[in-house]
């Protein structure tokens, strides 16, 4: 944890109201601020207790705090940091360590959530089951989707009309095992807007999930292989649509920093794919979709990569399209990556909290750009007896572009 | 201690936690430091009564503490005492738009009433820098201000009424209404000595039909006070009026980018607002006066009046960005002597090669000098804390006062006897010793040095010293 970092907070406490967990419990521990004085304490050497780790991994990571922060602490560099000094030197009990190992050994590999979308269809029936084992693993029983059928990507799809660009697509191992449509959207989207869209079909996993977690050496790993895999592809845009591994991958250089990797990192630029269309302008024609959507900020599209307004203007600009405001947009609708499955109470309260202000909109449709979020509020809305249709912005974009109803 | 804490067990949650209870070491205000002997989360007042009951009982100090917020130190906690923090107490209990007014929790921030309320054409009207996070019982507790004080007053003429935890553990109802002596005026910005507000009763106001919110950037400070003075000599009210020096615009530019005119010396915020024939006719009158300003931006919408504000409310943090530490000072001078202590300031500043940004409500005279220097190299904190001192003595020196709305809490507490006399501060005890006699609550904080019953734990014997000199009488 580097002292200077934590030297920029100047413990105004602006930070709080931002704060998912802060907003729950009310504890000082447990916002910002105080997790930044529990990391000044270690740098002043107090060991990690286990009181202190479980402040650390009760923070989303959501990053809400780095904008509301009027003085620019880091505090999404300094949460990485601790994370991974607490997997170094904090001992976690050993359930603790299996549902972690199982998680991690799981989520970055497409091909062995592949296996699971077989088992993923008795999880109703196993709930209650997986709840006694252990909690987590009732909420991934919980989180688990209606998965659609299995869509293989081709390597490459044309440009419809002129070509404007070539970019190359990411297509992320929950998005493309669990979310096939999402992934076929995008690719149509991008191919009717005028780019040539390159789909290497070796690509793994981009590393978010570990980076966010503390496993920086299982992140760089993953890093190092997926800039190859690009490089390979000839493209020097990769597009991503889903918000977790966007905001990774845009800090690839400094996850890589001091390697010549850095330099790689660098010269490939990554963009989410509402901030990609925003750039390129409009080119299709737009049909419209008569419905009223509520857009979700993914926090980590909203606060990590600051991309707020493009993806509601993308809404706007369809006609007869309604878009409404979710109250409390800033807050974490307690998703955050793993979040949901290694603090099931604290996320599934955080959940309740968005599907409240959700259900309030009377809206047809929750629109949000990650596929973590779109399970976890879907789950929320389920809980409350108000189920809601979930897309992603590309579905509804690739909606009206080709003039058929989401 | 074991034993106060094992019966707190029994009344809400308690942290003993090492680790988790020096997270409460401090609040806003860094300098002064101490890890409090327990902290309780209280989720009501008649646990916040049974704490302070439980306090009396061992003779224990307790401190409340809001958001964690104020500037003054006034929830430094006790490394011998009770903590109570009341960021649980969060619910707006009641809103009463027929009688504008809302009956809210004490962890409740000050911008959560306004939010309450927004859609309905109302707002709780002061607004501290820190709005978005401080509570509402810390406001009531330090009297707090804000930018708009100078039209619509401070904390105290927005509290309607207030439910307390006395210091030896009463719940007592304070109201505006109440016939005789003004104890919720004596309550509010008693900064915890007096007891803890545990149902706040707030007045609400209308918003107002039309804002106009100006900025007026100027070559220096000098050309900026002139205007601030002509602004209030034209007979004008404005709702603010805020000044900035240059070195605070680049802070406030490194931190928000809120792209204030480039190469200001100074810039001058006035927000006029009230019914819309009024607003334009000062607006014309404003614009005559602020002829000299090199640049005028006059925001069209909601959103460039946020845009111009930001950079003033982030002001305070935002001078992290080009300093590594600083102090956050609070005076207040006549208005008219605007001028010679800004120039008195820059002297010190010269003089210790210390930097000091200016940020200040410049409509009522209330500056808050940020003194910055560098906590790595040696001396420069001493220097530093020289020059701040050294500014308040300049307030003074002008007849002004050493707080505006920071409070004195502990920070202060040592320039209260250059401003008061001993039987000032003498009579300010009796007060104080009327609500608290154990001197339980929050001791240590406004007073200098423990001086009668005030400060140390116990039933005081014998009569007090000011009667038996015959300068007071206790009925």
């Amino acid at each position: 944890m580097d002292p200077h970092l934590i030297n920029d907070c100047v413990h105004c406490g602006f930070c709080l109201p931002s704060c998912p967990t802060y907003a729950l419990w009310g504890e000082e521990m447990d916002s910002p601020r105080g997790r930044i004085h529990l990391m000044s304490q270690h740098v002043e050497g107090t060991p990690i207790t286990p009181a202190m780790a479980g402040h650390f991994d009760a923070c989303l990571g959501c990053m809400a705090c780095v904008t509301a922060c009027p003085s620019g602490v880091r505090y999404d560099k300094l949460i990485e940091q601790t994370r991974a000094t607490v997997e170094r030197e904090h001992e976690r009990d050993p359930q603790d360590r299996a549902v972690r190992g199982l998680v991690f050994s799981l989520f970055p590999y497409p091909r062995r959530l592949r296996l699971l979308r077989w088992p993923m269809r008795l999880t109703g029936a196993l709930q209650g089951f997986l709840e006694r084992v252990h909690p987590s693993l009732g909420a991934m029983a919980a989180l688990a989707p209606h998965v659609e059928v299995r869509q293989r990507m081709p390597r490459f799809v044309r440009a419809r009309g002129p070509r404007r660009a070539v970019v190359g697509m990411l297509l992320g191992c929950v998005q493309r095992e669990f979310f096939p449509q999402v992934n076929a959207a995008t690719a149509r989207v991008l191919s009717l807007e005028g780019c040539d869209v390159v789909i290497p079909p070796s690509q793994g996993c981009c590393g978010a999930l570990s980076v966010h977690s503390g496993r920086s050496d299982q992140a760089r790993r993953l890093a190092k292989r997926t800039i190859r895999v690009f490089e390979r592809a000839g493209v020097s845009v990769i597009v991503v649509n889903a918000a977790g591994c966007g905001s990774s991958m845009k800090e690839y250089a400094d996850l890589l920093e001091g390697t010549p990797w850095a330099a790689r990192a660098r010269a490939l630029r990554v963009v989410d794919l509402a901030e990609w269309l925003a750039e390129l302008g409009p080119a299709a024609q737009r049909n419209a979709v008569p419905l009223t959507v509520a857009y979700h900020d993914a926090c980590h599209l909203a606060h990590a990569q600051g991309i707020r307004r493009q993806p509601r203007d993308l809404l706007r600009d369809i006609p007869g399209l309604v878009l409404k405001e979710i109250p409390e947009s800033d807050l974490c609708c307690g998703s955050a990556g793993t979040y949901n499955i290694f603090q099931p109470q604290a996320a599934r309260d955080l959940g309740d909290r968005k599907a409240r202000a959700v259900s309030g909109l009377d809206a047809d449709l929750l629109v949000s750009a990650n596929p973590g979020c779109t399970m976890q509020i879907a789950a929320a809305m389920r809980r409350r007896g108000s189920a809601i249709r979930v897309a992603h912005t590309a579905e509804v974009l690739d909606a009206s572009l080709r003039g058929v109803s989401p | 201690m074991k034993r106060l804490i094992a019966r707190l067990e029994n009344v809400g949650e308690v942290i003993t936690d090492p680790v988790r209870l020096r997270t409460y070491e401090c609040d806003g205000l860094t300098y002064h430091r101490a890890t409090p002997g327990v902290v309780v989360l209280p989720e009501s007042a008649e646990q916040i009564a049974a704490i302070v009951r439980l306090c009396n009982e061992y003779g224990t100090p307790f401190v409340a503490r809001g958001s964690g917020t104020g500037l003054s130190g006034g929830a430094l906690p006790r490394s011998d005492g009770v903590l109570i923090v009341t960021s649980r107490m969060r619910r707006v209990l009641e809103i009463d738009l027929d009688n504008r007014r809302a009956v809210v929790e004490p962890g409740v921030t000050n911008l959560a009433i306004t939010e309450a309320v927004r859609e309905q054409g109302f707002y709780y009207a002061p607004d501290p820098s820190s709005q978005q996070i401080c509570s509402i019982g810390g406001n009531v507790a330090e009297n707090s201000g804000g930018a708009h004080c100078l039209k619509y007053g401070f904390t105290v003429n927005h509290i309607l009424a207030c439910e307390i935890v006395t210091p030896d553990g009463d719940i007592v109802m304070l109201d505006r209404m109440d016939a005789g002596y003004d104890l919720l005026g004596a309550f509010i910005g008693s900064e915890g000595t007096l007891g803890i507000a545990t149902k706040i009763t707030v007045r609400l106001s209308r918003t107002p039909e039309s804002v106009i919110t100006v900025l007026a950037a100027y070559r220096d400070i000098a050309e900026g006070g002139r205007a601030v003075s002509a602004i209030i000599a034209a007979g004008i009210v404005p709702a603010a009026i805020e000044m900035m020096d240059a070195l605070a615009i680049e802070a406030a530019e490194a931190a928000v980018a809120c792209r204030y005119p480039e190469n200001a010396g100074a810039v001058l915020i006035v927000e006029l607002d009230g019914p819309a024939p009024e607003v334009d006719l000062q607006f014309a009158q404003l614009r005559e006066i602020c002829a000299d300003a090199f640049e005028l931006r006059v925001a069209a919408d909601a959103a460039e009046r946020a845009a111009i504000w930001k950079g003033r409310k982030s002001a305070f943090a935002a001078v992290g960005r080009i300093s590594p530490a600083y102090i956050v000072q609070d005076g207040v001078v006549p208005r008219t002597s605007l001028p010679q202590v800004l120039a008195g300031i820059d002297r010190l500043s010269a003089e210790h090669g210390i930097r000091v940004a200016n940020v200040f409500h410049a409509g009522d005279g209330n500056l808050h000098p940020l003194v910055l220097f560098d906590d790595a190299e040696p001396g420069a904190g001493e220097r530093a804390e020289t020059v701040s001192g050294a500014i308040l003595d300049l307030c003074i020196e002008h007849g002004g006062s050493i707080t505006g709305e920071h409070g004195v809490g502990v920070d202060k507490a040592r320039y209260m006897p250059k401003m008061f006399s001993d039987t000032d501060l003498d009579t300010m005890q009796l007060v104080r010793c009327a609500f608290d006699p154990k001197g339980l609550a929050n001791p240590g904080k406004v007073f200098p040095t423990p001086r009668l019953c005030g400060e140390v734990p116990g039933v005081r014997k014998g009569p007090h010293p000011l009667v038996e000199a015959g300068k007071a009488e206790q009925f």
